[in-house]
C-alpha cells in the first residue's frame, strides 16, 4: 500500500503528479504504434471510398467499386441456376424409370438430392437417412408406402397425414384401447411379437391370434406382412418403427399412432423433388 | 427522521410485493416478488428497531470506507467460482447432450444455464471485481473517502440483489431473450436505479479529492460507468405487458432492434469488459510492479480513442445480415481502427514493466497481470481481424467466436481480476503477505493451461464448422449437413470442457488461498488507512 516506486538510474523524466505512489513517465508514444494507427486510419478512409458506407439522408454512399453483398449472393446463384438449367429440364422431362439409364443424370440427380435431404429431411430422418423412432430408416428395403421410385416422388411431394396437400398418403390406425379390453389388447401384442419371432407366452399368443384375426388382418393382412395401399407395416419382419417391446406394442394398440410428413410440394421443385426422391430410391432399398 | 422515510418506503415496497405474489401471471415473477417481499419486510423490521437509537455519531470522513470492498472481494470471489462453475456444466452439456437431465427439463438445459452462465461471469463476477476495485482505486487516487456515506453499501447490496433476480430469472424462465441484456423489465428497473448510486458514489468520490488531477484509472472507470448506463437504457426500452408479470416488449423492431442489441452487446465487450478493466490493469500494475506507469501521453491517446472509436464497432456482429451494407462498412472500419487504441492499454501495461522483468521470476502476481495483458493484447487482435468481412463470413455462428471471447474472458477479464484480488487481500485484512505464493503459482498454470486448452480447440471446431457449412460441390450443392458438423466437433468438446475444469480448479484454489491469507497470515503491524494525498 505503501509501496513507492523504486526510481532506477537512466529512468526518463515523470510527469511530476503522484497518485497513491504511482507516477507517470513522460515517455512519447512509440512510434511503430503512431505510425500503425495513422494507417490503419487511412485504410479506413480509402475503404470507405471503395465501399458502400456512408449514410447520407435517403440512401448511403455506394463506394466506387459497385460491391453489394445481395448484388454477390444473387450473381453467385443465377450462377449456379444457369449451369444446372439443362440438367433440372432434363430430370423433370425424363421418365422417372429412365433418370437412372443415364449415368450423368443420375449422378447430378443424387449429389442435388443428397443436399436436398440433408437440408430438408435430415432433421427427421438423420442425416445419413437411418431414421429415428417414429421416423423410418431410408436405408432398408422395409416401406410402408412403396420403394418404387413413382412411390417415393408421391411421398415427398404429398406427404403423410398432412393437411396440406389432398393426395398425402392417408391411414388411420384406431385406438384399440377404447374397442379391446386390456386383456385382448395384451394378447394380440403377444401374437404379434410370435409374428417375427420374438420369445411370447404360447398360449396368449394362440388367443391373440383370434383378436388379430377380428381386428388387425384386415390392414396388416391374414399373414400379418402389411399393406402397402394403407400405409400398414409389415409385422413379421424385426423392423420397427416404435419399437417392437411388449411394452412399446402395448402403447401402440392401445393409443394407436399417426406419424406425420409434410408435403413438400409447395417448398421445393419439381427437379428437387425428383432428386431427392432418385437420392433416397439408390440408399439401399429401393424397388 | 430519514428513518421515518425509510419505513414508509420499505413498507410500501413490502406491500406492493405482496400484492404481486397474489396477482402474478408467472412463476419467475411470483418468486421474485417473494423474495422482494422478504427483502422489503426484513429491512422494515430492522430498520423499526434501530429507530429511535441515540446515535453514536463518530467522525470517519479521515478514513477509507474499506469494509464495502472487502464484501466485494468476497463476492467477486464466490460468483467467479459460480460463474465458471456454471460454464464448465454447460460445456459438458453441449459435449454430452444426456446432462440435459430429462427430470430438470425447463430449468436446468442449457438454454436457461446458458445466460445464467454468461450473466454470472460478466456481471456477477466482472461487475463485482469491477465495483470493488473501482472504489479501492478511486479512493486510493483522489486521497478521499467514499462519497455518499452508506450509499455504497447500498450499491452492494442493490447489486447482489440484482444478480440473484437476473439468475433465478433465467432458471424460470424470465427472460426478454436479448444477448447480455436478458432481464425483464422491473430487474432493468432496479439495476438502474443501483447504477445511478453508482455512479454518484464515484463522481462524488472524484469531485472531493484532494489530489489536482484526476488518475487515468479513474478516466476508464468513468466512462464505464457512464456508457453502460447508457447502453442499458437505450437497449432496454420495453413496455411491460402487465405490472403483475414478467413479460415485457422491446420498443425497437426489425433490423432497429437487431442493431440496438448488438451496439449494446458490443459496448458491454468494449465499456464493461475493456473500459473497466483498464482502470483496474492502470493500477494494479504499476502498484504491483512498483513502477511508475510507462507513457502518460500514450495513456491519453489511447484513451480517448478508444472511447471514440468502440462505441461505432457494433454493426460487425451483423455482417451478412438484413443490416445495410453501409453500416456493415462503417462497423468493420471503426473495429479495424480500433485495433491501435487497444494495443495502447497493452503497450502501457507492459513496458510499466521495463526495469521490472526480473519481478516475472519471482512474483506469479506479477506474472498473472502480464499473462492478462498478453491475452488483452491478443484478443484485440482477433477481434478487428473477426470483424473484416471476408474473415467474418468464415467465423460467423462458428466456435470460433465462443474461443475469442474466452480467450478475452478467462485471459484478460479473468487473470487480471485474480491478480487484483491477491493484491487486495492482504491489504484489505492487513496482513503482511498472501498465506502462499506456491498456490498463486498453481493457479496461474492451471488457468493458463486452461484458456490454451479452451481457445486452441474452439479455434480448430469453429474454422471445421465454418469450412465444413460453405463447403459445396461443382453443381453449387451443400455437402455436408449441421448435423454432421456437431457430430464432427465432439472430440473437441470435450477438450474445452477439460479446459473450463482446470480453470475452475485453479479459481477454488484461488479461493482457499485467499481465505487462508485471512485466517492465518501474519498481521500487519501498522497500516495506512487514512486518506493522504500523495504529493
Amino acid at each position: 500500500m505503501s509501496k513507492t516506486p523504486e526510481k532506477q538510474p537512466g529512468d526518463p523524466k515523470t510527469t511530476g503528479h503522484s497518485w497513491d505512489g504511482i507516477e507517470e513517465f513522460d515517455n512519447p508514444m512509440p512510434r511503430w504504434w503512431l505510425w500503425t494507427f495513422y494507417a490503419t486510419i487511412v485504410w479506413g478512409v480509402i475503404y470507405t471510398i471503395l465501399y458502400p458506407a456512408w449514410p447520407l439522408v435517403q440512401s448511403a454512399t455506394a463506394g466506387v467499386l459497385g460491391w453489394s453483398t445481395r448484388a454477390n449472393v444473387q450473381q453467385e446463384i443465377v450462377e449456379f441456376e444457369e449451369r444446372n438449367a439443362p440438367l433440372n429440364a432434363a430430370l423433370v422431362a425424363t421418365p422417372l424409370e429412365d433418370i437412372s439409364k443415364d449415368p450423368n443424370l443420375q449422378q447430378y440427380a443424387v449429389n442435388a438430392g443428397g443436399a436436398v435431404f440433408r437440408t430438408w429431411c435430415a432433421q427427421c430422418h438423420g442425416s445419413g437417412a437411418q431414421g429415428a423412432k417414429g421416423f423410418p430408416n431410408l436405408l432398408d428395403d422395409a416401406w410402408l408406402w412403396g420403394g418404387t421410385l413413382e412411390d417415393i416422388v408421391h411421398t415427398v411431394a404429398h406427404g403423410i397425414r398432412n393437411e396440406e396437400s389432398d393426395e398425402a398418403r392417408y391411414s388411420e390406425m384406431p385406438a384399440f384401447g377404447e374397442i379391446l379390453e386390456p386383456e385382448e389388447i395384451s394378447q394380440v401384442v403377444q401374437y404379434v411379437m410370435s409374428l417375427s419371432g420374438a420369445q411370447t407366452d404360447d398360449a396368449a399368443a394362440q388367443a391373440g391370434k383370434v383378436v388379430f384375426e377380428d381386428n388387425c388382418a384386415a390392414c396388416h393382412g391374414e399373414d400379418g406382412k402389411g399393406d402397402v395401399t394403407q400405409g400398414a407395416p409389415n409385422l413379421t419382419d424385426a423392423i420397427w418403427l416404435y419399437g417392437g417391446d411388449e411394452k412399446t406394442l402395448t402403447e401402440t394398440v392401445t393409443y394407436s399412432r399417426f406419424g406425420v410428413m409434410p408435403a413438400w410440394q409447395n417448398r421445393l421443385t419439381e427437379a428437387q423433388i425428383r432428386a431427392v426422391s432418385a437420392y433416397v430410391h439408390q440408399l439401399g432399398g429401393g424397388q | 427522521m430519514s428513518n421515518y422515510i425509510k419505513l414508509i418506503a420499505l413498507g410500501l415496497v413490502t406491500l406492493f410485493a405482496a400484492i404481486g405474489t397474489n396477482y402474478a401471471r408467472d412463476l419467475a415473477y411470483q418468486v421474485h416478488a417473494i423474495l422482494v417481499m422478504l427483502i422489503a419486510g426484513g429491512l422494515f423490521i430492522w430498520t423499526l428497531r434501530n429507530t429511535d437509537e441515540p446515535d453514536i455519531l463518530v467522525d470517519r470522513s479521515g478514513e477509507y470506507m474499506d469494509g464495502v470492498i472487502r464484501y466485494g472481494v468476497i463476492a467477486t470471489a464466490f460468483w467467479g467460482v459460480v460463474g465458471f462453475l456454471a460454464g464448465t456444466f454447460i460445456a459438458f452439456q453441449l459435449a454430452f447432450p444426456v446432462l440435459n437431465f430429462e427430470w430438470a427439463e425447463g430449468y436446468l438445459n442449457f438454454g436457461r444455464l446458458r445466460p445464467l452462465h454468461t450473466s454470472a461471469v460478466i456481471f456477477a463476477f466482472g461487475g463485482n471485481a469491477l465495483i470493488a476495485t473501482s472504489f479501492y482505486v478511486v479512493q486510493r487516487t483522489s486521497a478521499a473517502r467514499l462519497w455518499g456515506g452508506n450509499l455504497a453499501w447500498f450499491v452492494f447490496w442493490g447489486y447482489q440483489l440484482f444478480i440473484v433476480l437476473a439468475a433465478t430469472g433465467y432458471v424460470l424462465g424470465g427472460t426478454q431473450s436479448k444477448e447480455y441484456a436478458e432481464p425483464e423489465w422491473y430487474v432493468d428497473l432496479w439495476l438502474t436505479i443501483v447504477w445511478v448510486a453508482y455512479l454518484a458514489v464515484f463522481l462524488g468520490t472524484i469531485v472531493k479529492r484532494k489530489e489536482p488531477h484526476i488518475y487515468v484509472a479513474n478516466w476508464f472507470y468513468l466512462s464505464f460507468i457512464v456508457t453502460v448506463a447508457m447502453l442499458h437504457l437505450v437497449n432496454n426500452m420495453t413496455l411491460p405487458v402487465s405490472i403483475w408479470g414478467s413479460k415485457s416488449v422491446i420498443v425497437w423492431s426489425g433490423v432497429q432492434d437487431a442493431m440496438i442489441q448488438w451496439w449494446y452487446g458490443h459496448n458491454a465487450v468494449g465499456f464493461f469488459l475493456t473500459a473497466g478493466f483498464l482502470g483496474m490493469m492502470y493500477y494494479f500494475i504499476p502498484k504491483q510492479a512498483e513502477r511508475p506507469v510507462f507513457s502518460y501521453k500514450l495513456s491519453i491517446i489511447h484513451f480517448w480513442a478508444l472511447i471514440f472509436l468502440y462505441i461505432w464497432a457494433g454493426p460487425h456482429h451483423l455482417h451478412y445480415t438484413a443490416l445495410p451494407d453501409w453500416a456493415s462498412t462503417l462497423g468493420m472500419v471503426f473495429s479495424v481502427v480500433l485495433w491501435m487504441p487497444s494495443w495502447g492499454g497493452m503497450i502501457n501495461g507492459l513496458m510499466t514493466l521495463s526495469g521490472a522483468w526480473d519481478k516475472l521470476r519471482t512474483d506469479p502476481i506479477i506474472r498473472m497481470m502480464v499473462i492478462s495483458v498478453g491475452f488483452y493484447g491478443m484478443s484485440t487482435f482477433e477481434g478487428p481481424m473477426m470483424s473484416i468481412r471476408a474473415v467474418n463470413s468464415l467465423s460467423h455462428y462458428t466456435d470460433w467466436t465462443i474461443g475469442h471471447v474466452h480467450s478475452g474472458a478467462l485471459g484478460w477479464n479473468g487473470m487480471i481480476t485474480f491478480g487484483a484480488l491477491y493484491f487486495l487481500v492482504p491489504v484489505l485484512w492487513k496482513r503482511e503477505r498472501l498465506y502462499s505464493l506456491q498456490m498463486v503459482s498453481w493457479h496461474f498454470w492451471l488457468a493458463t493451461i486452461g484458456i490454451v486448452l479452451y481457445a486452441a480447440s474452439m479455434w480448430v471446431t469453429g474454422i471445421m464448422e465454418g469450412l465444413m457449412w460453405r463447403e459445396v460441390d461443382a453443381n453449387g450443392f451443400l455437402v455436408n449437413s449441421f448435423a454432421d458438423t456437431v457430430a464432427a466437433k465432439f472430440p473437441m468438446y470435450v477438450v474445452r470442457a477439460l479446459g473450463g475444469v482446470l480453470y475452475v480448479a485453479g479459481a477454488v484454489i484461488m479461493c482457499y488461498n485467499l481465505w487462508m491469507t485471512v485466517r492465518r497470515a501474519p498481521a500487519k503491524e501498522a497500516s495506512l488507512t487514512v486518506a493522504v494525498p500523495a504529493e
